[in-house]
C-alpha cells in the first residue's frame, strides 16, 4: 500500500482495519524485549489466582501493535510523534495456537501543521474494546 | 495500605544512563512485528536522514517503565505492586530514540487520586540524552486496585 499523502487526506478518512494475532509465544517474546516480566503475562495459575480469566497480554504490547498499525500506514517508524491510550480491558490470550485476535482501526480526525494529522484509533479483541481514548499525531509525507 | 498522598508533586533523581543499542531496537521491532528496515538496517536509516537505526514509537517504555518501577518501589510511597494494573500511557516525542543514544529518565508524580476503592498514580517521565537534548515525554497512570 502506498503511503498516504498529507495533501490528499481529509478529516474523516478511514484507515483500513488490520488484525493482529497474539499468542503466548508473542507474550514471552515481548516480555524479553520490553523487560516486563510480570507473571500475569505468562503464568496462567497466578493470573487466575488474582482474578483474571487467563493469561493477559501486556497493555504495552497492544499499544505497540496500534503504534505499528500507524507507522505501517504512514510508511515510517518515526511518523508517530504523539500517542496516548487508555487500557480499558485486557486482551485474554488462551494457551492454544491461535491465541487472541486484536483488530485495530483508525480515522483521521484533523489536519495539523507541519504535515501532521490527528488520528483516533480503536482496538478490539472479540467484542471488547481493549483501548479507549487512543489518540495519535502522525507526520506524513 | 494506601498510597501516600504526600508524594504528589515529588520529582525523583534521574536514572542511571541507558545506552540504546541497535540489537535492542531490532529485538523490540521483532517482538511487535514492526517491519521497517529503518529499525534494523543502519544504511537504510542513514539514507532516510537518521544517524543510525531508529526505534518504534513505544520503545521508550523500555527506558521509562524501568524508571517508574524504581519510583513505585520506594517504600515510603506504599504501593502494593501485586494489585497494580496499567491504566493509561502516552508518549510525546521530540525525535525518535535511536541507536547510540545515551539517555536518562527523570520522573515526577503528577497526581495521586482516590477513585472509589482504587488509587491512581500518574507520573510524567522526561527522557533526555546525557547532553540534555529532550527526546520524549512519557505519561503513565498506574491503578492500584483495592483489596
Amino acid at each position: 500500500m502506498a503511503s498516504p499523502s498529507y495533501d490528499g487526506l481529509q478529516a474523516g478518512a478511514e484507515i483500513a482495519p488490520k488484525q493482529y494475532q497474539v499468542t503466548r509465544r508473542d507474550l514471552v517474546r515481548y516480555a524479553g524485549a520490553s523487560g516486563d516480566f510480570n507473571v500475569i503475562h505468562w503464568n496462567e495459575r497466578i493470573a487466575k489466582s488474582v482474578g483474571l480469566p487467563d493469561v493477559i497480554a501486556h497493555g504495552m504490547l497492544t499499544m505497540a501493535l496500534a503504534g505499528r498499525f500507524l507507522t505501517e500506514w504512514a510508511g515510517d517508524p518515526a511518523a508517530v510523534t504523539e500517542f496516548g491510550v487508555r487500557f480499558s480491558s485486557p486482551v485474554v490470550v488462551p494457551d492454544d495456537d491461535k491465541g487472541a485476535l486484536v483488530e485495530i482501526a483508525g480515522v483521521v480526525t484533523g489536519k495539523l501543521d507541519d504535515h501532521q494529522v490527528s488520528v483516533d484509533v480503536t482496538a478490539r479483541s472479540g467484542d471488547t474494546k481493549v483501548l479507549t481514548r487512543a489518540h495519535a499525531v502522525v507526520r506524513l509525507q | 495500605m494506601a498510597i501516600n498522598p504526600d508524594y504528589e508533586g515529588r520529582t525523583f533523581e534521574s536514572s542511571e544512563p541507558y545506552e540504546v543499542s541497535r540489537v535492542k531496537i531490532a529485538e523490540f521491532a521483532d517482538a511487535i512485528g514492526e517491519p521497517s528496515p529503518l529499525c534494523r538496517d543502519r544504511a537504510a536509516a542513514q539514507a532516510a536522514g537518521y544517524p543510525d537505526v531508529i526505534a518504534p514509537p513505544t520503545f521508550a517504555i523500555v527506558v521509562t517503565s524501568a524508571d517508574t518501577a524504581r519510583l513505585v518501589s520506594d517504600p515510603g510511597l506504599g504501593v502494593n505492586y501485586a494489585m497494580v494494573v496499567h491504566g493509561e500511557q502516552s508518549f510525546s516525542h521530540t525525535r525518535p530514540l535511536r541507536a547510540g543514544d545515551v539517555v536518562v529518565a527523570q520522573s515526577t508524580i503528577e497526581s495521586i487520586k482516590q477513585v472509589r476503592n482504587m488509587t491512581t498514580l500518574s507520573t510524567v517521565t522526561e527522557v533526555r540524552t546525557v547532553d540534555g537534548e529532550h527526546v520524549c515525554t512519557a505519561r503513565s497512570t498506574l491503578v492500584e486496585r483495592g483489596a
